[in-house]
């Protein structure tokens, strides 16, 4: 049994798809991890297993199960964003991103925890409970696709879809030792996907290595745009399967503005330069490159996001769906139904976001960090000029303890530092795992050209292979290299 | 002589009158998601995910919606943005389920036209909102415990025409809406119907000394669904505004909403924060660029607007100007019209347009004319027959009754009913037979006592019950007494 | 900064009945993310294009075509308090009725 959940996706699909291990098998083989989990990763499980089809085996994702972060609507599934407001919301209609996976032959596992409707770093957010990091349950697993993360990393599921606003794919990725793919902004369908920030949200794979998180993003983008999402496009080429071992003649900018950042924790910053090395090693070439606004990135972020966000969170006002509070009158309806149903750190950013559109401050804020956002989409296409691809380290620091950092909204908003500049430019980036520091896990934050997921790809398997990373907490805290 | 001073009871004051416009568009579907456009369906049976507001659903623009802004825009000769922008609207209502708008704002799809005498400000597209059903009560916004949502109308394609304050008096204003209403219908864009609210109707009224051109106070007049009403509510603001200034008094900003069954205007004034949009960029939507074949489409699919229609049938067909602009206004009519004078060149046009603007509407009413039994050749085959005599004015009418009742054509039912002038044989047999019974008359009128005419020809018209030109007959009877 | 009134202003604004404790705390913890914020105040943006969108296409339209719309009952189905035909709430009052458009 063990050895059957220490598979890879893309190995177990081989093992059904030669005989030797039913879809069946392999789900009711996770749906009894699941079933037993004690990090809080998953929300809900289907009250039966369910049913594999029986075409699961030709599929081409063979039938291996996927946890879905519970920011997806599934229909007649309950879908709760891990909101309170949503306690008990059934949709009426599936996510388009879980549909075509599902269609694939990946059947839902089940839905996973994260930090309410998206917003945090560490889901301790969740209005149900917090997530615990499968490489030391006291601390946490990143957010807020924090569930996502947990359940590979813990091998409750094979893998997982999350979202990405700000980093909420790769954070969590790099504080469990994950692969983690945040896709251009359009390439995966937003339908569904229940909005935090619009113009950022984006759909991707969180995964054991970067093979697995290739062959989902195959499937999420195959079917060509979405026409239920008009913010979606076709993506240009197929999605490779990576197989590249080596890192020739490619061309690799780093960022001091982000790399060299103070808020950067040594340990951290030790195994980035390590992995730094290692391109070298493998032939590629590291040079210095300059995005002279990405400091200002989480500025601009912290803006935007709460924004869109303050809007997209007006539907929740207890007339069609979810909780309903007040004493009678209209305004006690809305005021008391969304006072009762948001948690703090919702409640934060829809206020910072209803500031910021403010008659009076629209220009101070909203105008100017949408010319912040020029300025580091700009720097970022300079800088692709330069070089194939830029790396950062993902996030600032290894899982820190659960607590830690809840008393102090900006500290935790500093998590995303490195993730959210991309997020701006809406480009792709992958976060893989690159060693241990204080045998916690430490990602390296890869990103590229808008519709460079293959270049992205190639490059993290180069890397991954090199570095040998092992992604079992239990085994990695024992022996990976520290490097 | 003496002195005149003008004190602010007596001022003059002119009112000056912008209006604002929402038109429902008549597409298959919503504005933002597939489901079926209604009106009167059961309630909450057209709508979907995305027009209940569901989390995590996304908007996706109606093409034919835009193609029908851009008629729009294109037919008030507005500059027609190269590229547009939605935004949304934020605020909390019932009947929003998202809790905003989409709509434009500060880059619509077209601004700066012009419609007859009137500047158009902007055109915009946006969605509607959802209908509130006040339960318990009476359908008052007043005194209801409950109310109930109806999502059927929510997101339907709705564009908002904005014009310039250029109308002076609630008739002017009346009368623009209708060219503008004419318009819409002629474009086939839209029901109008300010009934069903497919045209709804707002006013910024402000009133200043007559000759200046300072701008007053403005108010905001809402729900005005007729023309009635929206002259009416005018007329009662620039009152209002008047006794408010003579008094020594101000107006003050705010909205008011007219009651119909009253006349009167209640302040809807909010007691709680001015209103704060907070309008930003809708970040699910693209821009909006209209390419050169979507300008193409619109430009082809415009038909000769109403006011051209009203100008062309006075320059060409020399109609009097009342009669033009009603043919024009009530496209339906003018269709009619013309069909009618394509199917018989010899027809004079403008007795032809008085027989459509003043018999046939005076039978149809409302009623389409292409909806009822008569079709425009068998009107013109009456008009002509009129014309060369054959039928008196008066029997014409009646056959138009008949027709107008159940259909057929003219010369069958004149001669089923044996309406046809009389012929000269017979006419002339009358005509001796009623010389040799009015002795008396035929005396007086040999004396030169002209109206003892009446008489004779009174009993001749007698007998043919109508079948006669009088001024045939008395040409005939002064001929038979050698009056010639 | 923010202050105290402000707070209350915004959430009114976004509909939000905070505790007076809430609101107390909501002040400085925005005021502490706003003093980072407000860095980009130095930054010279004058001729900078805003982004709203990093996609750049256009005109992404769809075709009038109808389709199903979801049967009364499952579109009420979730709905807090509704009627048989609808969804029930409490009036609003004279004041909130001039939001609408």
């Amino acid at each position: 049994m063990s050895e059957l959940l220490d598979l890879s996706t893309a190995q177990a699909a081989q093992s059904v798809r030669a005989g030797d291990l039913s879809p069946a098998e392999l789900l009711s083989a996770y749906r009894e991890q699941a079933e037993a989990d004690e990090l809080g990763a998953f929300l809900w499980l289907p009250e039966e297993p369910l049913g594999v089809m029986g075409t699961a085996a030709d599929a081409p994702l063979a039938g291996v199960p996927l946890a879905v972060k519970d920011i997806f609507c599934v229909e007649g599934v309950p879908t709760t964003a891990a909101s309170r407001i949503l306690e008990g919301y059934r949709p009426p209609y599936t996510a388009t991103a879980v549909e075509r996976l599902a269609a694939a032959g990946a059947p839902m596992l089940g839905k996973t925890n994260m930090d309410e409707f998206a917003m945090g770093s560490s889901n301790e957010n969740s209005a149900y409970e917090p997530v615990r990091n499968p490489w030391s349950p006291d601390r946490v697993p990143g957010g807020s696709s924090g569930g996502s993360a947990a359940a590979v990393a813990g091998g409750l599921a094979p893998w997982s879809i999350g979202t990405d606003t700000g980093g909420s794919i790769r954070q969590p990725a790099s504080l469990c030792g994950l692969v983690g793919l945040k896709p251009t902004y359009g390439a995966v369908s937003r339908y569904g996907m229940i909005a935090f920030a619009s113009s950022l949200d984006q759909c991707g794979p969180i995964t054991r290595d970067v093979t697995d998180a290739a062959l989902l993003l195959r499937h999420l983008v195959a079917g060509g745009r979405d026409p239920c999402d008009s913010t979606s496009v076709d993506f240009p080429q197929e999605i490779e399967l990576p197989s590249s071992e080596d890192l020739g003649g490619l061309r690799v900018g780093v960022v001091p503005e982000l790399s060299d950042a103070a808020t950067i924790d040594a340990g951290v910053k030790t195994v980035f330069d390590a992995t730094l090395e290692r391109i070298e090693e493998l032939g590629g070439g590291v040079e210095q490159i300059s995005l002279p606004h990405s400091e200002h990135g989480l500025s601009a972020y912290y803006v935007l996001a709460p924004a869109e966000a303050s809007a997209n969170l007006s539907r929740y006002d207890g007339v069609r769906f979810g909780l309903r509070s007040g004493d009678g009158d209209l305004l006690s309806l809305y005021e008391r139904t969304r006072a009762d149903g948001f948690g703090d750190e919702v409640k934060r950013r829809i206020m910072l976001g209803t500031y910021a559109l403010s008659s009076g401050y629209y220009e101070a804020y909203y105008g100017r960090a949408q010319r912040v956002r020029t300025k580091i989409a700009e720097d970022f296409r300079a800088a692709f000029e330069r070089v194939d691809l830029v790396v950062t380290p993902t996030s600032p620091s290894v899982a820190f303890r659960l607590g830690e950092r809840t008393a102090d909204p900006m500290a935790m908003y500093m998590s995303d530092y490195c993730t959210v500049p991309m997020s701006l430019a809406g480009l792709p980036a992958i976060s893989i795992p690159a060693g241990l520091s204080e045998g916690l896990p430490v990602g390296f934050q890869i990103t590229g050209p808008a519709f460079s997921e293959n270049r992205l790809l190639a490059a993290a398997h180069a890397l991954e292979q090199a570095i040998g990373f092992d992604s079992s907490p239990a085994r990695g805290k024992a022996g990976a290299p520290a490097r | 002589m003496t002195t005149v001073t003008t004190t602010p009871t007596e001022r003059a004051y002119e009112p000056v009158i912008g209006l604002e416009i929402h038109v429902q568009l008549r597409t298959q579907t919503k504005m933002f998601c597939g489901c079926a456009l209604s009106f009167g369906d059961e309630p909450n049976t057209h709508t979907c995910p995305v027009c209940l507001g569901h989390p995590g659903t996304l908007p996706v623009p109606n093409a034919e919606a835009i193609h029908f802004a851009l008629m729009i825009g294109l037919a008030l000769e507005c500059e027609l943005a190269p590229r547009s922008i939605f935004h949304r609207k934020n605020y909390f209502y019932p009947d929003l389920p998202k809790g905003y708008q989409i709509s434009q704002f500060d880059v619509p799809l077209s601004r700066s036209g012009r419609l007859g005498d009137v500047r158009v400000h902007r055109v915009h597209l946006e969605e509607d909102a959802a209908k509130l059903v006040h339960a318990g009560a009476s359908g008052r916004i007043h005194g209801a415990e409950a109310s109930v949502v109806d999502f059927n109308r929510g997101g339907t394609p709705l564009v908002e025409i904005v014009t310039e304050p250029d109308l002076s008096s609630p008739e002017q204003a009346g009368e623009w809406l209708r060219l503008l209403r004419a318009t819409l219908k002629r474009l086939g864009v839209s029901d109008v119907n300010m009934d069903e609210g497919s045209l709804r109707c707002d006013a910024n009224v402000s009133i200043r000394p007559a000759g200046t051109a300072t701008l007053g106070t403005k108010t905001e007049l809402k729900n005005m669904n007729s023309f009635r009403f929206l002259e009416r509510g005018i007329a009662a603001e620039v009152t209002r505004q008047e006794q408010i200034l003579r008094g020594g008094g101000e107006v003050e900003q705010e909205t008011l909403h007219f009651d119909p069954q009253t006349g009167a205007l209640s302040s809807l004034r909010s007691k709680e924060e001015s209103h704060d949009y907070r309008y930003f960029p809708e970040p699910d939507l693209v821009p909006l660029a209209p390419t050169q074949a979507m300008l193409d489409r619109a430009r082809a699919a415009l038909p000769e607007l109403p006011a051209a229609r009203a100008e062309r049938l006075e320059r060409e067909l020399g109609l009097p100007t009342d009669t033009a602009r009603l043919l024009a206004f009530r496209s339906e009519l003018g269709d009619f019209y013309e069909s009618a004078l394509g199917a018989d060149g010899a027809t004079d046009p403008a007795t032809l347009a008085s027989w459509v603007t003043v018999e046939l509407v005076a039978r149809l009413g409302d009623v389409d004319p292409v909806e009822s039994p008569v079709s425009p050749e068998a009107l013109a085959e009456l008009v002509r027959l009129v014309s060369a005599r054959s039928v008196s004015g008066s029997a014409a009418k009646e056959v138009l009754d008949a027709m107008a009742a159940g259909g057929g054509r003219p010369e069958a039912i004149v001669a089923e009913r044996g309406l046809g002038l009389a012929g000269a044989g017979e006419l002339e047999a009358i005509v001796d037979r009623a010389i040799e019974a009015n002795p008396d008359a035929v005396e007086k009128v040999r004396a030169g006592t002209g109206k003892a005419m009446g008489a004779i020809v009174g009993a001749i018209m007698r007998e043919t019950k109508g079948r006669a030109d009088g001024g045939e007959v008395q040409r005939m009877v002064r001929e038979r007494l050698g009056l010639g | 900064m923010i202050d105290r009134e402000q707070v209350l202003h915004v959430a009114r604004l976004a509909r939000l009945d905070l505790t007076k404790a809430e609101v107390e705390r909501m002040a400085s913890e925005l005021s502490g993310v706003l003093d980072h914020i407000e860095r980009i105040a130095e930054l010279d943006l004058d001729d900078v294009e805003p982004t709203s969108h990093v996609v750049t296409i256009e005109n992404v339209l769809r075709a009038d075509d109808s389709r199903p719309s979801l049967a009364r009952e499952r579109a009420l189905a979730g709905a807090p308090d509704a009627t048989d035909s609808g969804f029930r709430v409490p009036s609003p009052a004279a004041a909130a009725a001039a939001d609408g458009s």
